[in-house]
């Protein structure tokens, strides 16, 4: 008699499984779109990654994904107000973009359920090597979010702020951005909501020559929320990129940073905090490939533990054969301030040029006894000194930005999240 | 001001005993210099007093204005008007030296049951204070004594002095790693501090530094107890003779 190889479907693939039957109707595409769609449903069906799938090695999508929501047509989320005064605001509200588009010269905004539509947006949906689930499930479900594209030359004074509010349900969201040659833009991406939302969210950039980006992710889901997020990029000639990436909520939340660089001259920086509290999992995955000669980059990551939380950091960095001068440098430090709280780290460094510069470092401490007791020599009491230092330690990261508006506007959604949970 | 007692105390980590019967009685408006070779327990005697964990006093009391403080955390004793002046002041990346004196600053305003500084006067008080130290304001907006040098994280210690106003001034080895300009800066803003209800205690090993702060008694500390007290020709005696007259009468 055959056995069957395959193991059960968790009530969370069945889930998945059969709400795609019921929405395939309903979503937008035209005949190439959805056959994206039907095979990213079928990667679905062999099954959620577990942690015996290497890059998920210590997020086992399979078993802490254990059920999902169905779709809410009923769920209201509202837009907010943007972390930098006068942005131009372009919300997704439960899956769908709800903007009258703003008018800012330069920049051309589109609905993404147009781009699925007329299948402009079907070379994007493929997924990101063989494990890529984030991918997958987007491309299954994907109905809406935003295609920016900002012409050669334009430098925007104010950011741009997307915002991806969800009320529980489920949420399947694309942002794309085309940034031309020579452009600059401080690029927001919110994500945040109530309830016990399942969202995904992949985010695509393309960087033309000389072109700078400041992009920041800021993540403040409810801790019942699932969150499953992927940042793509293509960084040109010349061109420079900053992402930073701030988690401070969410029950599961995989940030996935795939980046490329693909010009020579390319910089891409990545700066990470992870803010981890209550009985929550983080986890954030970068792969840079510095695919040609002369680029640069450096990833530094901070993480604040609390609580039961676990945080995961894996950063792999691929030096190609011709990508010779290459300059890499990768640092992860974590504050541990609970017993029970864990983080992993994982760098990877995978070199085939032989004239490179590159590096990696990770430490865990917990907070500086002497530290603690030179601000209470001084009179502050420990709580307020404790504050005081775990701040300081993701603080550096923020500070280093160097524009005195984002650095403002991510100190108020630091202290935010220290009220809630100092 | 100052009574300590019969004072024991040894490092929590391996029970080394560093003070061994200290008795010392600092009264207010005075400046007591605390003299003594490497090791004699000098440094050990400012943590002590100033609440560090890793001391553990075993017999003996630290009375302030007649109340016992050990059971008081280093914040509590801070906000009663005890100061150290570190001999190697902690850099601590990631807090503005500003933000961290205005929290300072409030949280004893706070304690003492006073309502928070405005900005503008808090601005004006540490402009002042750092204009008689003769440092720059720019230095003020780095992190906390980051990439200061050794001269300026000991300014920056009685800048911190100046702007809390405290009681009991403890100053540990001031004057190491300064220049004789800086020496002479420090030791001005120092003695513009005193005053008849505020007390010092100078810990130092040099006579140097008390030709600047002129001491109204000098205490020879060694093997943790005080072997020998006098007046300021005390140091001028040690500076000339050294430790092993007074050691060999002590013994």
């Amino acid at each position: 008699m055959n056995m069957h190889t395959q193991p059960q479907r968790t009530p969370a693939e069945t889930a998945l499984i059969d709400a795609f039957g019921d929405r395939l109707s309903l979503l937008p595409g035209d005949g190439a779109v959805t056959l994206k769609r039907d095979d990213a449903i079928e990667a679905i069906k062999h099954g959620l990654p577990t942690r015996r799938v290497e890059s998920w090695h210590y997020t086992d999508l399979r078993r802490l994904l254990n059920s999902v929501p169905d779709f809410d047509p009923a769920a209201m989320a509202k837009a907010i107000a943007p972390i930098i005064d006068g942005s131009a605001v372009l919300p997704v509200l439960n899956g769908k973009s709800e903007a009258k588009m703003p008018s800012v010269e330069g920049v051309t905004f589109q609905r993404l359920s147009e781009k699925l539509t007329d299948g402009s947006i079907a070379p994007g949906l493929d997924p990101y090597g063989s494990d890529d689930a984030i991918g997958a499930l987007n491309t299954a479900f994907v109905a809406d979010g935003y295609f920016i594209d900002i012409a050669d030359g334009t430098e925007l004074e104010k950011p741009i702020e997307l915002q991806n509010l969800q009320a529980g349900g489920q949420a399947h969201v694309r942002l794309a951005a085309r940034v031309g040659a020579g452009a600059k833009a401080v690029i927001v991406e919110r994500q945040a909501g109530e309830g016990a939302a399942l969202v995904s969210s992949v985010s695509q950039l393309v960087l033309g020559e000389g072109a700078e980006v400041t992009w920041l992710i800021v993540q403040e889901q409810p801790d019942t929320a699932t969150h499953l997020a992927q940042f793509k990029a293509h960084i040109g000639k010349n061109a420079r990129l900053t992402l930073f990436v701030m988690n401070a909520g969410g029950r599961l939340v995989r940030q996935e940073v795939l980046v490329k660089t693909t010009g020579e001259g390319a910089d891409f920086k990545l700066r990470g905090i992870n803010l981890l509290a209550g009985d929550t999992h983080t986890d954030v995955t970068m792969v840079l490939d510095h695919a040609v000669p002369h680029t640069t980059s450096t990833e530094i990551i901070r993480n604040v533990v609390t609580g039961k939380a676990r945080g995961v950091f894996q950063g792999r960095i691929n030096v190609h054969q011709y990508a010779q001068k290459t300059n890499a440098k990768m640092a992860c430090n974590t504050l541990l301030l609970s017993d029970d709280g864990e983080f992993s780290t994982k760098p990877e460094l995978e070199i085939f040029a032989d004239d490179v510069v590159c590096g990696h470092g990770a430490t865990v401490t917990e907070i500086d006894h002497n530290h603690l007791f030179y601000l209470m020599a001084r009179g502050v009491d420990e709580k307020s000194a404790r504050g005081l230092l775990v701040k300081a330690f993701v603080a550096e990261v923020i500070e280093e930005l160097d524009d005195e508006g984002i650095v403002e506007a991510l100190e108020a959604r630091l202290d935010e999240w220290f009220v809630t949970h100092g | 001001m100052l009574e300590i007692k019969n004072l024991h105390a040894r490092i929590v980590d391996d029970g080394t005993e560093i003070i061994r019967g200290l008795n010392l009685t600092v009264k207010a408006g005075e400046v007591a210099a605390i003299m003594g070779p490497n090791g004699s327990g000098k440094s050990t005697l400012s943590y002590i007093l100033a609440g560090r964990e890793d001391y553990e006093v075993t017999e003996g009391d630290i009375l302030y204005n007649g109340q016992s403080i050990l059971e008081m955390d280093p914040a509590e004793r801070a906000t009663s008007g005890i100061f150290l002046a570190f001999q190697y002041p902690m850099e601590i990346p990631g807090v503005a030296t500003m933000e961290f004196l205005k929290v300072a600053m409030n949280e004893q305003r706070k304690a003492r049951g006073e309502e928070p500084l405005k900005i503008p006067e808090f601005l004006k008080r540490v402009k002042d204070a750092a204009g008689s130290l003769s440092m720059d304001m720019a230095m003020l907006k780095r992190p906390l004594n980051v990439g200061f040098s050794g001269g300026e994280k000991k300014r920056a210690e009685i800048l911190q002095m100046k702007l809390l106003e405290p009681k009991l001034c403890v100053l540990d080895e001031t004057d190491s790693g300064l220049d004789i300009d800086a020496l002479k800066i420090v030791s001005d803003g120092v003695n513009a501090l005193r005053a008849p209800d505020r007390a010092f205690l100078v810990i130092t090993h040099y006579q140097r530094l008390l030709e600047h702060i002129v001491p109204d008694t000098v205490h020879v500390l060694y093997k943790g107890q005080v072997i020998k007290s006098g007046d300021k020709s005390l140091a001028l005696d040690l500076e000339a003779n050294g430790y092993a007259g007074v050691i060999g009468e002590a013994a």
